[in-house]
């Protein structure tokens, strides 16, 4: 038998008689492995995440690639994503399961503290003590607690025009991701049109409902909620405004309008918040919301 | 929700004169509770006139007063009154727009041009337009190929070629049917680039020879090569560059051409073989359509039927250069519209970086000023850069400071955007200059530098505005 350093010489010795010494390292790194060796590389797996969907088009031996892919501009779906046998690919079943893990995230995190101090906004919660909570007793969404009724008195400017305040409803990234571009646009729009803005501020486990109970607190002409939507596979930082006139308790949900499908991919937030300002305007104008406001 | 809007497309070419009406209908595609996409949905032409002989006073006087008439009376035919009309646009195209007297033309015929009408003329556009009335924008989408639309008039040959619906090049030659006049069977005129390429193959024809079918049929021939060569079907000969119309550019010769449709007067007789007396029209037309249907070359190329053919450019004209802009835009109330505002543009690079783009604004308003008086002007930019509301804010600060010339005249700050912006940047002008100064901003609008624009009465409950923008007028 051989033993290993022998055969090492045999081979340096060949490798070095072929005149291919400077691929000497390499093999001798290959080598390691061979042992058994662990080897550790420097860098990092590519983030499934990252993938633009609407770009990746994995179809094998297409009849026409172009025409697909061109379809495919038209919206982020799971389309021409190939298959493996019966199955999904690697990528995609890795991309579909980070979407649906991002999706899951988003209900059952919480905004950020830090964010809505940032944003400069205060906290209130509504009587849903828990995500849990707040996921089981939708109707416990839509009422203040007490503490929150109180501080809201206290805090906020009562009679404003407008009541623009946060919500995190069913995603919290929806919040994080477009309130800082949503909220200044907002309030920017309502004075460049010289109309008077509320204190904002933040309602944790709340649903859109409760913006009816906080209408009635602070007597506001005009309350908007920006909350964040349930989100999909495409996107989990999807926002939307509601927007009502005079909401009073027990209304009919018809009374609000609404602007969605606020994010980075959709309408874009700054954008959006100048659109709603002047929903807003014409809110007042009109003195009517929902499917009384003919937008 | 629909709107209609009536547009009118007035044409005056170097053989003929044309008018058309048309319907736009505009209608919000997004639904209730999203932020409104609107967008023209249809376009229809309603009305068509006759095709007149353009009235010449001589060989470079176009009769004003004659054109005059014949859209007067085109009005009143169509039942039309110019305060119908929301948008438009008359072009001068050919070999006329090398007249004396185009813009005096154009001046004569502004009482029909409604509010909003515009003048626009220029190769490049023509050759856009025509293509479009074509149909060769759409064909290459449904096909998807490459395709080109070859305009052959009288005095040009217009080629625009698209693929998937997008322009990719454009090319003006002086190819046509009336580059030599035959009158009483006579030789009554020979354009002199054509006469050089007749003599280039041994053909040697004068003003006043007797009119040889024959002979001139084989001059078509030579013209028909050189249009294969213009679409880069076979190798461009020496003389080929000279024939381009005021010395502009070939197409680029790739993407590789597929297919062809052919509109303009000619292009009749390439989709028809006609019969009867070759020079009834008194011009080489019939020879020159037969010349083309025939050319061995062209026919490596599929020919597909056009939408339109002698009224392509006029119907161009008044369906394809109105378009709306974005849903959420900002404009001061009572200045619109507005036309004819020449367009300043910042490059992409120059957006990028806040001094640069101070700059770039600074330095090319002095462009504008006359006798040291600034003119109205439209600064356009790509609005990429700036998305959100910071960056907005950011954004609004660097125009205030960069076009303070312009905020301190008497005229409106105009900023046309490509990227949906302009309605938060709209807010943060308006309150920085605190409602002070009238702003327009809009967005979903392309504009280059050195173009014009015009900006129509808001529509659609005042949410949009249409906006017609116009690619250099006489490009001499």
């Amino acid at each position: 038998m051989v033993n290993e350093n022998d055969l090492r010489t045999i081979i340096e010795q060949v490798l070095s008689e072929m005149n291919l010494g400077q691929k000497d390292q390499e093999s001798q790194k290959s080598c390691a492995a061979c042992a058994g060796e662990p080897v550790i590389e420097e860098g990092c797996i590519p983030d499934v995440t990252e993938v633009d969907i609407r770009t990746q088009y994995l179809v094998e031996n297409p009849v026409n690639k172009e025409a697909y892919y061109d379809l495919k501009q038209y919206a982020p779906c799971r389309l021409g994503i190939g298959k493996a046998g019966a199955r999904y690919k690697t990528d995609p079943s890795l991309q579909f399961r980070a979407a649906h893990s991002a999706a899951q995230d988003a209900v059952f995190s919480d905004v950020d503290q830090e964010f809505v101090d940032k944003m400069g906004l205060f906290s209130v919660q509504t009587q849903c003590d828990s995500k849990d909570i707040y996921l089981t007793r939708p109707d416990l969404g839509r009422k203040l607690n007490d503490e929150a009724v109180k501080v809201i008195k206290e805090k906020c400017k009562m009679h404003p025009t407008v009541q623009v305040y946060v919500s995190d409803g069913l995603s919290s990234a929806a919040i994080a991701a477009n309130v800082g571009d949503v909220l200044p646009a907002i309030e920017q729009g309502l004075k460049s049109y010289g109309i008077d803005c509320g204190t904002p501020f933040f309602v944790k486990y709340g649903r859109v409902g409760a913006m009816d109970q906080i209408s009635e607190i602070t007597g506001a002409d005009v309350t908007c909620v920006l909350i964040g939507e349930r989100p999909g596979l495409i996107t989990a930082t999807s926002m939307s405004a509601y927007i009502a006139y005079k909401a009073t308790v027990g209304m009919p949900e018809a009374r609000r309008t609404v602007v969605s499908n606020i994010h980075k991919a959709g309408t874009n937030p700054a954008e959006a918040g100048a659109h709603i300002a002047e929903i807003i305007k014409k809110i007042l104008e009109n003195k009517a919301s929902g499917t009384d406001l003919k937008l | 929700m629909q709107e209609v809007i009536l547009s009118v497309g007035i044409d005056i070419g170097t053989s003929t004169t044309q008018l058309i009406f048309s319907r736009l209908t505009i209608e919000n595609l997004a639904s209730s509770y999203v932020v409104p996409r609107i967008s023209i949905v249809k376009k229809e032409v309603i009305y068509r006139s006759a095709i007149y002989f353009t009235p010449l006073k001589s060989q470079t006087e176009i009769d004003a007063d004659r054109v005059k008439e014949i859209i007067a009376s085109e009005y009143k035919k169509a039942g039309m009154k110019p305060s119908d009309l929301k948008t438009g646009a008359v072009i001068i195209t050919g070999e006329t727009a090398r007249k004396q007297n185009a813009n005096l033309v154009l001046s004569t015929l502004s009482e029909f041009a409604g509010d909003f009408v515009v003048a626009t003329a220029g190769p490049d556009l023509e050759s856009v337009l025509s293509a479009r009335g074509a149909g060769a924008d759409q064909l290459s989408e449904e096909e998807r190929e490459v395709i080109a639309n070859v305009d052959i008039g009288g005095g040009t040959s217009n080629i625009a070629f698209f693929r998937k619906g997008v322009v990719l090049g454009t090319c003006c030659l002086d190819i046509g049917g009336r580059l030599i006049k035959v009158e009483n069977g006579k030789i009554s005129y020979i354009f002199p680039s054509i006469q050089e390429l007749a003599a280039l193959h041994g053909i040697r024809i004068q003003t006043g020879d007797p009119a040889n079918a024959q002979m001139l049929y084989r001059v078509c021939e030579w013209m028909a090569d050189q249009l294969a060569m213009a679409l880069h079907v076979t190798e461009p000969d020496k003389f080929h560059s000279k024939l381009y119309t005021n010395e502009g550019h070939p197409l680029p010769d790739q993407p590789k051409i597929q297919g062809v449709t052919y509109s303009g007067g000619v292009a009749d007789c390439i989709y028809q073989e006609s019969e009867g007396d070759v020079f009834r029209y008194g011009d080489i037309g019939v020879l020159l359509g037969r010349a083309v249907k025939r050319n061995t070359a062209l026919q490596t190329l599929k020919t597909y039927p056009a939408k339109e053919t002698i009224r392509a450019t006029v119907v161009g004209a008044g369906t394809h250069t109105t378009n709306v802009s974005g849903s959420t835009i900002s404009y001061a109330k009572g200045q619109l519209p507005i036309k004819n505002i020449p367009v300043l543009k910042v490059s992409a690079e120059e957006e990028q970086e806040p001094a640069a783009f101070r700059k770039a604004i600074r330095d090319r308003l002095l462009l504008y000023k006359t006798e040291g008086v600034l003119e109205q002007t439209a600064i356009a930019f790509s609005g990429k850069y700036h998305t959100s509301f910071r960056q907005i804010q950011d954004l609004a600060g660097i125009l205030i400071d960069g076009a303070d010339e312009v905020i301190r005249g008497p005229y409106p700050l105009i900023l046309v955007i490509e990227n949906d912006i302009a309605k938060a940047l709209g807010n943060a002008l308006n309150v920085l200059l605190e409602r002070k100064k009238d702003v327009i901003c809009i967005d979903g609008i392309h504009a280059g530098d050195g173009d014009y624009i015009d900006i129509g009465e808001p529509m659609a409950e005042g949410r949009v505005v249409p906006v017609v923008t116009k690619t250099l007028i006489f490009n001499r």
